[in-house]
């Protein structure tokens, strides 16, 4: 007996050949969860270059002590601008596309439970993002005062309140924000819909694929941790139009209210924005070994474990700020608990790839570039959850140190290998190897050579943020380095864009099934037509298409 | 290596006194530096061990199992789902150092934060400006800035202890051989401690991003002798010197000019309290918050225009006239 019942012959893409203007009205007016995704992708790629070129001019002002590339103020909101757009503009968009285009096939649906929801998450966030960009124009106001927010991507209070932040530039700030976080949200709210409501027959939450967990238990998090943020940003606009002084000091409010509010959002965030590269490498790292997932239900385990612990840290980002030696120990040991369920993720892929037979294409080689690097971050982290070590680190360089390595040594990382696995089925052309590979080393290279000096600047008493800094400090030789790193990291990106651009053109056609895989998605054409699945398909295990491939030893038969 | 062609600008030697400029915070000076170093060595120990073996077994991984030419492609490898005992070592062995860690910490944040201060310890108020220090000696009636100056206390009983607040945005005091941070926040006080072992002068920056000039919102810390600190008190204390009557002319030109709207000289009509008191200007190291070493030259460029070497800062050029100018840096020069 057939362990599944498939759709034998695929659905064909649909033919014809369309003109420009209906072209971009198809794109535009689409509810498609596909088309959605990879507009979501696009963007956050767009933006992510955008916020690249922000950091070299910040790296390149920094590489000499009294560098004159930039003022002040200039440095000031390219960092503000950078932090904002890489966590709101490509972070949360890069949940939104990979889950969008990724989740209603892997769970055999023809598409998201709420399909127009989701168009209006995708073109609220792109409004947010703009209006974020606007305020190059727009933020000086009638007064002329100020240009891009200059405040950080946290935007302490009180620094955002009127009386140090003129113009409009933290009204556009704290708007862009809100709106995308809207976006954030409606795409999270549907994610969780479609999980629980569109499974396809046979699929239970047990045989659920991890990618499907890990982005349900994100998209959790992101409705519980995302209201704070809104309502912060709106007591924040209430405050400099409508005097309610919540954090407006100079009246008696408070500028630790604004702290507790924005870290309650912002730890869960930072898990927000990594789990996305969970849920890419429990799928990769299998498929790349020949070998199913290690431990599934320890994996799922540990996200929910992640999930819940992380809502309890956030005053990890505030040692510094004065709380009792009570409040400092709490949060001490509650950050290190994380640190257990983020090990047994670490562990578990590393049995998985243990004892299989490792093909390494580009998209298993950035997943490996994710383990080393994610664990120096986790190490760092327990670092910085040890108060009276965090209170020499905090805000010096080696946080900056720490949190690339978790977003762009793991977030980046992952999001590189699920580009390589996913592209040729949502492209139908395979992404060209050898470019992979100079991609893959060019930016694993500098990656490491800008952000482990870093770290000894930081120990050196190097704090972030600052413009510029005298010479003779120790800090010369680290900022050099760091700076050439760049470098590197441009030329691996050029790669990728050029290897991208070529694929799409004139790449090499992938077949349905291009990497022998074991999820669903891949038991529909590449790329899937509109209604992904000709005939619902219906599973009985967690890796339907292994079922497929080997009848003699399914996985059923193990459950 | 590019120190030689680079550090022009700021040399800030000052003879017979040790400047702490490489702020390393593993080479701690202070109690609660010494403390958290510590803590930071065996956090440090515990992750580098962590490290090593777990970036050792996935080395060992990828090389062990990775696919070798000869391989039947067609053979999957034994598929493995998982094991119950593995997983419960890896989760248990970790909850162990975690909770090692924890007690770490705990008692290293008690040692700092609830130490009580001795009797004869000085007690400092430093309120946090957009981009300078106010230090203020409540017990000695004394407001300076920016340069915190401390008895040295060798003996580990002579600490002095600060109470931060802002008075505008949020700061952080942060010098590394000394402490670690402590932000000062508006409408809050918050309270820190150190305890210099060795006389010198400590380099510190402003931990916190406050702003335009963040950046150049250094911060020193002078420690000396018990003798050396009653003396540099008590010619603090005093009024400016307005008895040099070669410079009443000058005196009377800056007294006219806006200067004294801001800048408080005590013993003169000049009592503005917004930017820094100028009654020792000469008695500093250093010019707008350590941006500029303190001697004639820089004295001369900062009053002419700060916004060259501090843009962004609240000070702005005054405009001044050569013979203002020279009126205003000859009395300036008095104020020792």
């Amino acid at each position: 007996m057939a362990a599944i019942d498939y759709p034998l012959q695929r659905p064909k893409a649909e033919p014809g050949e369309f003109s420009f203007s209906e072209t971009l009205y198809k794109w535009v007016a689409t509810v498609d969860h596909k088309r959605l995704g990879l507009m979501y992708v696009a963007s956050a790629l767009i933006f992510l270059i955008v916020a690249g070129i922000m950091a070299t001019v910040m790296r390149v002002q920094l590489m000499f002590p009294n560098g004159h590339v930039v003022g002040p103020d200039t440095f000031n909101r390219l960092f503000t601008m950078h932090g904002t757009s890489m966590v709101f503009l490509v972070g949360m968009p890069m949940v939104a596309g990979f889950a969008n285009y990724l989740v209603p096939l892997m769970i055999g649906a023809r598409d998201m439970a709420f399909p127009r929801l989701n168009s209006f998450g995708f073109w609220i966030f792109l409004l947010g993002g703009l209006l974020l960009y606007y305020s190059y124009l727009g933020g000086g106001g009638l007064s002329g005062d100020g240009s891009a927010p200059d405040v950080g991507w946290f935007a302490y209070a009180p620094l955002t309140e009127r009386g140090f932040s003129r113009g409009h530039s933290s009204d556009y700030w704290a708007l862009g924000v809100l709106v995308s976080g809207f976006g954030s949200i409606a795409s999270a709210i549907n994610v969780i819909a479609t999980t629980f409501c569109m499974r396809c027959p046979g699929m239970t939450l047990k045989r659920m694929p991890m990618f499907v967990w890990v982005m349900l238990i994100d998209s959790w998090l992101i409705v519980v941790a995302l209201p704070p943020l809104s309502a912060a940003q709106v007591m924040l606009l209430l405050d400099r139009y409508l005097g309610a002084n919540f954090f407006n000091t100079q009246n008696g409010g408070s500028a630790v209210l604004w702290q507790h509010y924005f870290w309650i959002f912002g730890h869960p965030e930072v898990y927000i924005l990594i789990f996305p590269a969970f849920a890419i490498l429990s799928e990769v790292i299998p498929i790349f070994s020949r070998k199913p997932l290690f431990g599934r239900p320890a994996m799922v385990a540990a996200v929910v474990a992640i999930g819940f612990i992380s809502l309890g840290v956030w005053a990890h980002h505030m040692f510094a700020v004065g709380m009792t030696s009570w409040s400092n120990t709490f949060f001490a040991a509650s950050s290190m608990l994380v640190g257990i369920p983020t090990g047994i993720k670490i562990f578990n892929w590393t049995a998985t790839m243990y004892g299989g037979r490792l093909r390494f294409t580009t998209a298993l080689l950035f997943c490996c570039g994710f383990l080393f690097q994610f664990l120096l971050a986790g190490l760092t982290g327990i670092m910085l959850a040890v108060a009276p070590f965090d209170w020499q680190l905090h805000d010096s360089y080696f946080v900056v140190a720490h949190f690339h390595f978790t977003l762009v040594g793991g977030l980046v990382f992952g999001l590189f290998a699920g580009m390589y696995y996913w592209f040729p089925k949502a492209i139908g052309k395979m992404l060209d190897e050898t470019l992979g590979k100079w991609h893959f080393w060019l930016f694993c290279i500098g990656f490491n050579l800008t952000f482990i000096p870093l770290h000894f600047a930081g120990m050196l008493g190097m704090p972030r943020r600052i413009y510029t800094y005298a010479p003779g400090r120790g800090w010369e030789l680290w900022n050099f380095v760091a700076t050439i790193g760049v470098f590197f990291q441009i030329a691996g990106i050029l790669f990728f864009i050029y290897n991208v651009l070529r694929s799409t053109l004139r790449g090499q056609p992938a077949t349905d099934d291009p990497w022998d895989g074991w999820t669903l998605e891949w038991a529909t054409s590449s790329p899937p037509p509109e209604y992904n699945f000709e005939k619902l398909p219906v599973v009985r295990s967690s890796r339907p298409l292994w079922d497929l491939k080997h009848p003699q030893d399914p996985d059923w038969k193990w459950e | 290596m590019f120190e030689p062609a680079l550090s022009v600008l700021l040399q800030t030697q000052v003879p017979n006194v040790h400047e702490f400029r490489i702020t390393n915070i593993f080479k701690p000076l202070a109690s609660p530096a010494a403390a958290e170093r510590t803590a930071a060595y065996l956090v440090l120990a515990i992750t580098a061990v962590i490290f090593v073996v777990v970036a050792g077994l996935i080395c060992y991984t990828i090389v062990r199992f990775r696919r070798r030419p000869g391989d039947n492609e067609l053979q999957e490898p034994p598929q493995v789902y998982g094991s119950n005992q593995i997983e419960a070592a890896w989760t248990v062995i970790p909850i162990l150092i975690v909770f090692v860690l924890i007690g770490v910490s705990a008692r290293v944040i008690a040692a700092i934060q609830n130490a009580s201060p001795p009797p004869q310890s000085v007690k400092i108020l430093l309120v946090g400006h957009q981009w300078w220090w106010e230090v203020r000696y409540p017990d000695y009636g004394l407001v300076t800035a920016n340069e915190i100056h401390v008895p040295v206390s060798s003996d580990g009983k002579h600490a002095t202890y600060l109470q931060l607040t802002s008075a505008d945005v949020i700061h952080s005091f942060w010098v590394p051989q000394l402490a670690g941070k402590t932000d000062l926040i508006p409408n809050r006080i918050n309270y820190t401690w150190i305890d210099p072992r060795q006389p010198g002068v400590y380099v510190g920056n402003c931990a916190e991003y406050c702003g335009t000039q963040h950046a150049n919102m250094l911060l020193r810390v002078i420690a000396e002798s018990s003798e050396e600190f009653n003396a540099w008190m008590s010619a603090q204390r005093k009024p400016a010197n307005n008895s040099d009557t070669q410079l009443s002319a000058a005196q009377t030109v800056f007294g006219s000019l806006s200067c004294v709207n801001c800048h408080m000289i005590r013993g003169t009509s000049a009592i503005g309290a917004f930017g820094p008191d100028l009654t020792h200007l000469m008695s500093r190291q250093t010019l707008g918050a350590g941006v500029l070493v303190n001697n004639t030259e820089n004295l001369r460029a900062w009053v002419n225009d700060p916004q060259i070497p501090k843009p962004g800062c609240l000070m702005p050029s005054m405009k001044l006239t050569g013979p203002e100018l020279n009126q205003v840096i000859s009395y300036l020069q008095s104020l020792k």
